[in-house]
């Protein structure tokens, strides 16, 4: 085979917790880089979540966005973000929520007052108006979601397996998260509902890694009663490596594609999934076999009967 | 050992993935450019209406595609997206304002398709443009104006009783009274005991006081009066606007949603949804001859007003009252158990109510329901037109001298009462709403998501295809095979299951599920290859890698199955989407990775004795 990623011989494997102070240390930087930002910068709240309005125009020619800027002063929007989107002839308009009154008409007066100032046959693209209580919601309801996948998925895999395996499979996740909000928030792209739903996939994607990695370790605890638990960890993570690889490689490619031609609108969605899938990986490797080692895991603690050998209870499988 | 596949087994896959391919099919046909017409304000589509479109296009040289008559509407199928707008412009005027005439997309899915409930994927606002609204209604409001009724209407009571009260006064969802002395809370308490429906009574001697709660099935009826009236007057106004397949819904607890497929001028929409109705009561002119007014001799101070189901009726110019003094009304039931309907107005209107009926006891009495329709022209400024339309909803003779609390009887069946009731409160607005959320998303851009979505689609696709074929060689090929099969299975359960909308996001999630779902062969194929290098039989490591890879195939994927079930719980519109494709999209790629590749590796190589080698 010309190209074979891995074939890892169980004597020799490769010893990746050797240099678990460093990448312990990585994870550290990253994560604190990752917090001071999130505190310092923020983060660059979407439309989803702030409230407010957002027009999407397509004009004929290269728009001028500083005219366009002069003429949103004039007529009381000083406040309006405006953007190329995509394409310089495509200008993104946002307005942070006004106070009482009906606000659901800001979409239309900025329409027209466009049509009128800067040319008459605008195309109109996408209007978006969220009411400032709706963003509130969406935001709860977001974060609350984040929650619960955290807290199911820390449910499941205990019953699953076995406490530490769960608990460093959550860390794990929570590093995952922390890195690409942290990311968001250094580049200042904007966190709108579509990059929820990534964070949910990776914390999908993240996990099914651990899963496998993780599963291998219980089953190489029991098998190979004379190596010790570091050297366990290590023939596990050698033995899974190339299918980390080839998985996390063609979903990395996936999302690559989905970037450069997935449009403007799922652009965000596939960055923060593409980030997603190399740090998921990364802890998967890493983060979570230092944790599980560092918590003390021992061959007692997976032996069955409290979970049955995988594979014994399946006859044939459909 | 030699691995086989039962033939139940083999014949069962066979038969999802047909079944799967089948429901797919649909969407290899597109679709064709439609104008759909329904009948609206006492129009109705027939046989002499198709025949009369028929004819009218024939004219117009626009030549029909096909005519599907169905649920009292007439689908006409034509050739181009310009015949389409053509058509339609003919129609309007051919057909005039009791039509709809609305522009669609028609499914072209072949009949035999169709009757086996085939149809292709239901596109989000996102790809086929649009609008979406979401509305609240302002429960506080309605609240606040029933509160203040019934203070007035107690006060009122107690007056008549002589009954003298320190104050009475509304507090949180309850009427508190408090009388003067013992002696008049004494008869008070009679007198204001049971007296009231929906609400509760309580006394405290102490303070003298007497507190009317609502009742919480009172306050949860008023909440749901309040979103039909609501639904009601927007489902009259999204008829206007001539749009197929709107959607307007419920939800939550007070808001609705309204979805609007190809309708791009947001300014004209909201126009016309936020369009009031109003109703007026008005003495009918007894005076005078119907039948001289109906032959054109109308009476001086007199008007003809149409009434709702047909017919006309003869009403005095001189309006009695009009709807916003309206409160609250509501089906209820008389002596003999017959519906009626129970109306409330406010203290000003029960006084305007009691000085005009005083002298006009024996006298009827109509309803008029006046809504305000988009005539489709607009005015020299820029706005939009609208008719005022009046209808006679009810007439009912006057029984005794009213006040602010009154009813009507004789008014039919009991789903009679209930439109009656449901018209009254749309016409007293009772309780207003407002738009919360927008989303308009205009055709071009629907369709360049479109575009984009399967250029990354085909893109992923094609990569995936041959990094697998190149790296586990003929067993990648087998993994491409599931792949595909996958890809159609997608589809073919997205298109089966009705509510499943195809959004950008849910795009991203089926470009996902392509790159997710190799990694079930990947994990089964790498446990192959370590069972070889072993030094097992390449049939004992065909069977022990998919026996070992199983269950972490499942965990891994049961997993990615929870936060898509919490992510489709807690979000909304497009984000809903994404998860229903990657729930479906974990579920089919389990079925094909696993067992679609496993059966094929068995038929290809699970029979041969002498296998001595895989390609992997």
């Amino acid at each position: 085979m010309f190209f074979q990623i891995t074939k890892v011989d169980e004597n020799r494997p490769v010893d990746f917790m050797s240099i678990n102070k460093w990448t312990t240390a990585l994870s550290v930087i990253l994560i604190v880089a990752s917090l001071i930002s999130l505190s310092v910068n923020k983060l660059n709240w979407g439309l989803d979540f702030t409230g407010g309005t957002l027009v999407e125009v397509g004009f004929t020619q290269p728009a001028n966005l500083s005219e366009l800027r002069t003429v949103l002063e004039d007529n009381d929007f000083g406040d309006a973000i405006v953007q190329n989107y995509g394409t310089p002839r495509d200008v993104l308009v946002r307005v942070p929520p006004r106070g009482e009154g009906d606000s659901d008409a800001i979409g239309n007066e900025l329409l027209s007052m466009l049509q009128a100032n800067i040319e008459d046959d605008i195309q109109i693209r996408r209007v978006e108006f969220v009411g400032p209580q709706v963003g509130e919601e969406l935001a709860e309801a977001g974060g609350l979601a984040l929650l619960v996948a955290l807290i199911c998925i820390l449910i499941y895999v205990s019953f699953r397996f076995e406490w530490r395996l769960a608990l460093s499979a959550v860390a794990g996740l929570g590093q995952d998260v922390i890195i690409i909000l942290g990311l968001f928030s250094v580049t200042q792209m904007q966190v709108d509902l579509t990059i929820l739903a990534a964070l949910l996939a990776v914390i999908g994607y993240s996990l099914n890694d651990s899963i496998v990695v993780a599963d291998r370790i219980r089953e190489n605890f029991r098998k190979l009663r004379k190596e010790d638990p570091t050297s366990v960890i290590n023939i596990s993570l050698s033995q899974t490596l190339s299918r980390t690889l080839v998985t996390s490689l063609t979903t990395l490619v996936v999302l690559i594609v989905l970037m450069l031609f997935g449009g403007q609108m799922i652009f965000g969605f596939s960055v923060a999934l593409a980030v997603g899938v190399v740090v998921g990986t990364y802890s998967s490797v890493f983060t979570r076999s230092t944790l599980v080692l560092a918590m003390g895991i021992s061959r007692e603690d997976l032996m069955p009967p409290e979970v049955e050998k995988e594979g014994e209870d399946h006859e044939s499988y459909l | 050992m030699l691995n086989r596949y039962p033939l139940w087994k083999n014949l069962l896959i066979l038969f999802v993935v047909l079944f799967g391919t089948l429901y797919a099919l649909p969407n290899l046909f597109g679709e064709d450019y439609a104008v759909q017409i329904s009948g609206t304000r006492g129009g109705e589509v027939t046989v002499d209406t198709v025949t009369q479109v028929e004819r009218t296009l024939d004219r117009a040289g626009i030549p029909i595609r096909g005519l599907t008559f169905e649920n009292g509407q007439l689908l006409v199928r034509v050739e181009s997206d310009e015949d389409q707008l053509n058509a339609r412009e003919i129609l309007v005027q051919e057909l005039g304002s009791q039509y709809i005439v609305a522009l669609n997309l028609a499914p072209a899915t072949p009949d035999w398709l169709a009757a086996i409930g085939g149809e292709p994927l239901k596109l989000g606002l996102d790809l086929r443009g649009g609008v979406h609204f979401l509305m609240e209604v302002d429960m506080e409001e309605a609240l606040t104006k029933i509160r203040e009724q019934m203070v007035t209407t107690v006060q009122d009571r107690l007056r008549d009783e002589r009954l003298r009260y320190q104050r009475v006064e509304a507090s949180g969802n309850s009427i508190i009274v408090t009388m003067r002395n013992q002696e008049d809370f004494q008869s008070a308490s009679a007198v204001l005991r049971n007296q009231y429906e929906g609400y509760d009574f309580r006394t405290d001697a102490g303070s003298r006081t007497i507190t009317l709660a609502m009742t919480d099935q009172f306050l949860q009826e008023t909440r749901s009066n309040a979103i039909d009236q609501n639904i009601t007057i927007l489902r009259n106004r999204v008829d206007e606007l001539g749009v197929a397949e709107p959607l307007i819904q419920r939800q939550g607890a007070d808001r609705i949603v309204v979805e609007l497929p190809g309708v791009q001028d947001t300014a004209r929409a909201k126009e016309i949804l936020g369009a009031t109705a109003t109703l007026e009561f008005r003495f009918v002119d007894t005076d005078n001859d119907l039948q001289d007014a109906i032959a054109g001799r109308v009476p001086f101070g007199s008007r003809l007003f149409d009434q709702r189901g047909g017919g006309q009726v003869l009403l005095e110019n001189r309006v009695i009252l009009t709807g916003d003094h309206i409160v609250n009304a509501s089906v209820g039931y008389d002596e003999s158990n017959r519906p009626q309907v129970n109306i409330s107005l406010d203290s000003a209107g029960g006084r305007m109510m009691t000085q005009a009926t005083r002298g006009n006891i024996g006298k009827p009495m109509a309803t008029v329901f006046i809504e305000f329709l988009a005539t489709g022209e607009t005015t020299d400024e820029g706005r939009i037109a609208f008719d005022r339309v009046e209808e006679v909803v009810s007439v009912a003779t006057i029984q005794a001298v009213l006040g602010s609390n009154f009813r009507i009887t004789g008014v039919g069946s009991v789903q009679d009462a209930q439109n009656l009731a449901l018209l009254l409160r749309a016409g007293a607005l009772i309780a207003p709403i407002q738009i919360v959320e927008e989303r308009t998303v205009g055709p071009s851009l629907g369709a360049e998501n479109v575009e984009a979505g399967m250029k990354a689609i085909i893109g992923a696709f094609i990569l995936v295809l041959l990094f697998m074929g190149i790296y586990y060689r003929k067993f990648g090929l087998v993994a491409n095979l599931a792949l595909m099969t996958n890809l159609v299975m997608i589809i073919g359960v997205m298109s089966m299951i009705p509510g499943a909308t195809l959004t950008m996001p849910g795009i991203a999630g089926i470009v996902l599920t392509v790159g997710m779902a190799v990694d079930a062969n990947v994990i089964i194929f790498e446990r192959i290859r370590e069972e070889l290098v072993e030094g097992r039989s390449p049939q004992q490591a065909i069977a022990r890698g998919y026996e070992n890879a199983f269950s972490t195939i499942a965990d891994a994927n049961i997993t990615t199955l929870i936060t898509a079930l919490i992510l489709f719980a807690v979000g909304t519109g497009s984000i809903k989407g994404f998860a229903v494709t990657l729930a479906i999209g974990i579920i089919t790629s389990m079925f094909t990775a696993i067992a679609g590749t496993r059966a094929v590796i068995n038929l290809t190589w699970g029979r041969n004795k002498r296998l001595q080698e895989l390609s992997i």
